[in-house]
């Protein structure tokens, strides 16, 4: 059996998986300041009357380090950062223990400029003076060559009790985002740490050794063990969660929209085939840009829960939510009052709903039915055009060879996938509303957690060959060799799904569910003179995002027993 | 966080799937570098610089500009259409008011394209820049338009198509064609009878540096752009001025590209040659995209930029000062030669061959212009070339007079030999293009 776990804004939703489907759904509510307790009381409650032994994985998406970084709520880190030419690197300080050093490395790994070590050591000196305890370390194309983030991190190491490398965070180029999410990874390691081996360790004591899972934002997951050099991952899990869950009931061969409508926000992704859309670059955090890998989502303050009210004659929905809906004491009215007063909806005050609503109506001059179909027609509509907003957006993402330009793959979904609270309610209307074909996601209350529990180790590894200067390097990997004049794209690629093999193995993977796929390969022909003196290889490659095989007959379980679930949850 | 002060535009499209040939300085690798430096400065992740994905021009966007012979698709590439698609989709944004600047990085280039095309010349065989201000023109309304060239090149596509235009100014800086391809821009090649001196070259010595350029900047364009008052600036923003490029012999570098993109402050810039690719191109072109973004660009320096080393000679300077003299006496001196050549004759005539070293064929023309006092005039082009077509190709310019109009469809309508190929007619005033077939 298998726990999935989802901590979100308001609740926890847990459930417990079998071969023979989902056994066990709960909810307890989140204590914000106590998420240790809200997650272990989730546990316990889905875990009562199991036999430990049952449990083969656990997989916790939680808002742990995504709360930290938003109210800042982390411990001091010590940032070094190299950049060379380029743009000073002064504007890109996260921290007020924030030095740029000497030393640069050029787009080809070639050492233009050695770091100066006294400049180092008297760095590392004002950090222990400040009683620092983790330091990042990010040099400018450490990328393309590590040796510089090495030699800084060798002389900084004795005194420290963590160093984080910029090149061991991701392939990608950009500096900046390098820089921000080398930051965070140092800043969120010890409550990550704390919070992890704390679960772990009270699992123990129930008899429960199995390794733990977490979900990361691209909806793939890590062991516990392995993300403790990458905590930063495990930011804006949420989201991913309720994508992953509707995976199972996408079509495996059509695009699908998946929208998450919650109370707050309506989250949005796309599925093509099957498989999530992932953001190419990285997560945005609130200002800050990533180079975190994760699905490409959309939010908008668009929800159950959001304030309605009218501005210059106008009625207006979100973004902001005041509390919950009238119908259940809330202090505004909502859409989800509109759809009481409609009678779409029981089980509330609808009295309350109504006289919410009426202010509004009377404020417009019409009268409660026009004005509660008004309100869901609105809700609905905003949520429909930011949706077509980001498809035209990920279309118009440029490419950069003619073949991409002229062929190139345009998303456009048909089916429309929705789950959260007020899933079933919305769902009629938007498909009147738009040319999609709606359905509800079965066990649309939980399928987050259900997600969160199926969700499949991923990775990515990218590959960089320069046989002109003869070597083969995935710095992430610690993996550099030397190459012959004759190495071909075809020999990254194969090297780089070894690579891939042994990382995703090590981050918890099983050998069924590697399913790997080259992202970019390109190569190019060096020619100085008027002479072709090597190539020039770029490689990037992954494990795709999906469910884990062997629970395949849960998303079918739950598919064909849908009905029974849609009414129950 | 950074925030550009000029909501800046950019077109990046390196074409890594498109090469002259696998040698060729116009090859796949040629923008890698800069992708790379692009990328990993993280200049799309700065506030108010927007990435924009490359339209496509369409064949009537060509054939605004061009006579292409035998036709459009017979001398272009799919690359071509990108890379002016490029140009356009950063012209429109601009005139949308989407971006305050923009800037199309984009390959292959096109300044050496002329308003006949049979082939490639200079690594060009299109036009890209004269493609996005002719549709502009089209599409907006714009009329007077200032192209400044800073490609070590003399810009003789531009210069061809615009040698008539009163309506734009074209300055091209270049190194001296006494040394260099394509052996043009001489102080007195200053455009045809009806549009002398918006057409002017500023042929710099060779070991020209940093203080040649942005003197020329300062004390010759300027001053002349300030007089013209363009609506937009455009730069033809080759690269190959730097001290490394392989195929020129001057000493600019990338914080000279920087500064002179602030003095000049183009409203768009488009990429032309440069091939340096290492050395130059990641450091020229990200210069250019901080001062265009009205960002800091002082920490950008190649690695082995040494400012004592390449600092120009006295002769040099003295040089510069006295070619721009010159430029500068033409320019004041243009509306008296105008008026002594428009009374002269009616017909004006210009005989040349012109060689495509790219493509290696010989074009022969003979260009007939009217030489109008209500307009800049219509003009006609007997083209040949010797790999065996010949056509003949009318222009009617934008704002004809009804004289010129009724001639330009007179010798279109009347040419029936079979000496020609095809007869082109393209009738700017109503955004018209014909062709008669004859053999």
């Amino acid at each position: 059996m298998i726990i999935g776990l989802d901590v979100g804004g308001t609740h926890a939703d847990v459930v417990l998986l079998g071969n023979e489907g989902l056994i066990k759904y709960i909810k307890v509510p989140t204590d914000p300041t106590d998420l240790f307790t809200t997650v272990l009381s989730g546990l316990e409650k889905i875990t009562e009357g199991v036999k430990p032994e049952r449990i083969s994985r656990i997989v916790l998406s939680t808002t742990l380090t995504t709360n930290a970084i938003v109210q800042k709520k982390y411990s001091p880190v010590g940032m070094i950062v190299s950049s060379g030419p380029g743009i000073d690197p002064e504007v890109f300080c996260t921290n007020s223990h924030y030095y740029p050093a000497s030393g640069s490395i050029d787009h080809r790994g070639r050492e233009i400029e050695p770091i100066d070590q006294n400049q180092i050591k008297a760095i590392a000196e004002h950090l222990k003076e400040a009683g620092i305890q983790h330091v990042g370390v990010v040099c400018k194309f450490s990328v393309r060559n590590p040796d510089q983030e090495l030699q800084i991190s060798e002389i900084l190491n004795k005194s420290f009790e963590k160093v984080f490398l910029g090149h061991q965070i991701s392939g990608n180029l950009n500096f900046p985002r390098r820089i921000a999410t080398t930051y965070f990874n140092a800043a969120v390691y010890p409550i990550h740490r704390k919070f992890f081996e704390a679960v772990r360790k009270s699992l123990e004591k129930k008899g429960l050794k199995v390794p733990i899972h977490i979900l990361k934002a691209d909806g793939g997951t890590m062991t516990f063990e392995s993300s403790i050099d990458f905590p930063g991952q495990t930011i804006l899990s949420g989201p991913a969660a309720s994508v992953m869950g509707s995976i199972a009931f996408a079509s495996d061969e059509e695009e699908s929209l998946v929208l998450d409508i919650g109370g707050t926000t309506t989250d949005m992704a796309i599925l093509i085939n099957r498989v999530p859309l992932l953001n190419p670059m990285g997560i945005q955090l609130g200002p800050y840009k990533t180079l975190i890998r994760s699905l490409e989502t959309h939010s908008i303050g668009i929800g159950g829960d959001s304030a309605v009210r009218v501005e210059n004659g106008k009625l207006k929905i979100g973004p902001e939510r005041k509390g919950h809906a009238m119908a259940y004491g809330g202090p505004v009215p909502t859409p989800t009052d509109a759809l009481f007063a409609m009678g779409i909806m029981q089980e509330g005050d609808r009295e309350r709903s109504v006289k919410g609503l009426n202010s509004i109506a009377a404020e417009l001059g019409i009268g409660l039915r026009d004005v509660s179909a008004k309100i869901f027609n609105l809700a609905c509509r905003k949520i429909l055009a930011e949706a077509q907003g980001m498809i035209n957006r990920i279309n118009s993402k440029p490419v950069y060879t003619v073949h991409e330009l002229q062929e190139g793959y345009t998303v456009c979904p048909k089916k429309m996938l929705v789950l959260g609270g007020p899933a079933p309610y919305f769902a009629k209307h938007l498909e009147k509303l738009s040319d999609f074909d709606v359905s509800v996601v079965p066990g649309w209350g939980v399928a987050n957690a259900i997600g969160a529990a199926l969700a499949r180790t991923t990775c990515e590894v990218t590959l960089f060959a320069d046989t002109e200067r003869g070597f083969v390097t995935a710095p992430e990997e610690k993996f550099t060799e030397r190459v012959n004049k004759d190495f071909s794209k075809k020999d990254a690629v194969d090297k780089a799904y070894e690579l891939l093999k042994q990382k995703a193995l090590q981050r918890g993977a099983n050998l069924d569910d590697l399913e790997m796929e080259v992202l970019e390969e390109l190569q190019f022909n060096m020619v100085r003179g008027f002479y072709t003196t090597g190539r020039n290889i770029r490689v990037k490659a992954q494990v795709k995002p999906g469910l884990i095989h062997k629970f395949n007959s849960v998303a079918d379980w739950i598919s064909s027993d849908s009905g029974r679930l849609c009414n129950s949850l | 966080m950074l925030h550009a002060k000029y909501k800046t535009g950019l077109v990046f499209f390196p074409a890594f799937d498109w090469a002259i040939s696998p040698t060729h300085p116009e090859r796949e690798e040629r923008l890698l570098y800069t992708q790379d430096q692009v990328f990993e400065e993280g200049l799309f992740d700065i506030d108010g610089i927007i990435e924009f994905k490359p339209d496509l021009v369409t064949i009537e966007d060509v054939q605004r500009v061009h006579f292409c012979v035998p036709d459009v698709c017979n001398v272009m590439t799919e690359s071509h259409f990108i890379s002016a698609g490029g140009a356009k989709t950063i012209g429109m944004a601009l005139l949308d008011r989407k971006i305050e600047r923009g800037f199309a990085l984009v390959r292959p280039p096109g300044h050496h394209a002329m308003r006949v095309v049979h082939g490639a010349r200079g690594f060009c065989n299109i036009n890209i820049e004269a493609i996005m201000i002719e549709f502009l023109r089209q599409t907006y309304n714009i009329k007077k338009v200032a192209i400044v060239d800073t490609d070590c090149h003399h810009g003789d596509g531009t210069q061809d198509i615009y040698w008539h235009d009163p309506n734009t100014l074209f300055i091209s800086l270049h190194q001296d064609g006494r040394t260099l391809y394509p052996g043009s821009g001489f102080t007195n090649e200053m455009g045809g009878p009806t549009a002398i001196g918006t057409t002017l070259n500023i042929p710099l010595p060779p070991q020209t540096s940093e203080e040649g350029f942005l003197y020329t900047i300062e004390n010759i364009v300027l001053p002349i752009i300030n007089d013209f008052k363009p609506e937009i600036i455009i730069n033809s923003a080759g690269q190959d001025n730097h001290f490394s490029d392989p195929i020129t012999n001057m000493n600019f570098s990338a914080q000279g590209y920087a500064h002179l993109t602030r003095l000049l402050k183009p409203d768009i810039a488009v990429l032309e040659g440069g091939y340096s690719i290492e050395g130059a191109l990641p450091y020229v072109n990200l210069g250019i995209i901080l001062a265009m973004a009205g960002l800091d660009y002082s920490r950008v320096k190649e690695p082995n930029y040494d400012p004592a080393s390449i600092r120009q000679k006295t002769k040099v300077t003295e040089w510069i000062k006295q070619t721009g003299e010159v430029v500068l006496n033409n320019w004041q001196q243009k509306e008296k030669i105008k008026s002594e050549i428009l009374n002269a004759k009616e017909f004006d005539e210009r005989k040349r061959n012109i060689y495509y070293d790219t493509d290696n064929l010989i074009e022969t023309q003979i260009e007939t212009l009217r030489v109008c006092s209500d307009c800049s005039g219509v003009l006609k082009i007997d083209s040949s070339s010797d790999r065996g077509f010949r056509i003949l190709a009318v222009h009617i310019p934008r704002k004809a007079c009804k004289d010129c109009k009724e001639i330009g469809y007179r010798w279109y309508e009347s040419e029936k030999s079979d000496r020609y190929d095809f007869v082109f007619l393209q009738d700017r005033t109503e955004d018209q293009y014909r062709v008669k077939k004859l053999k």
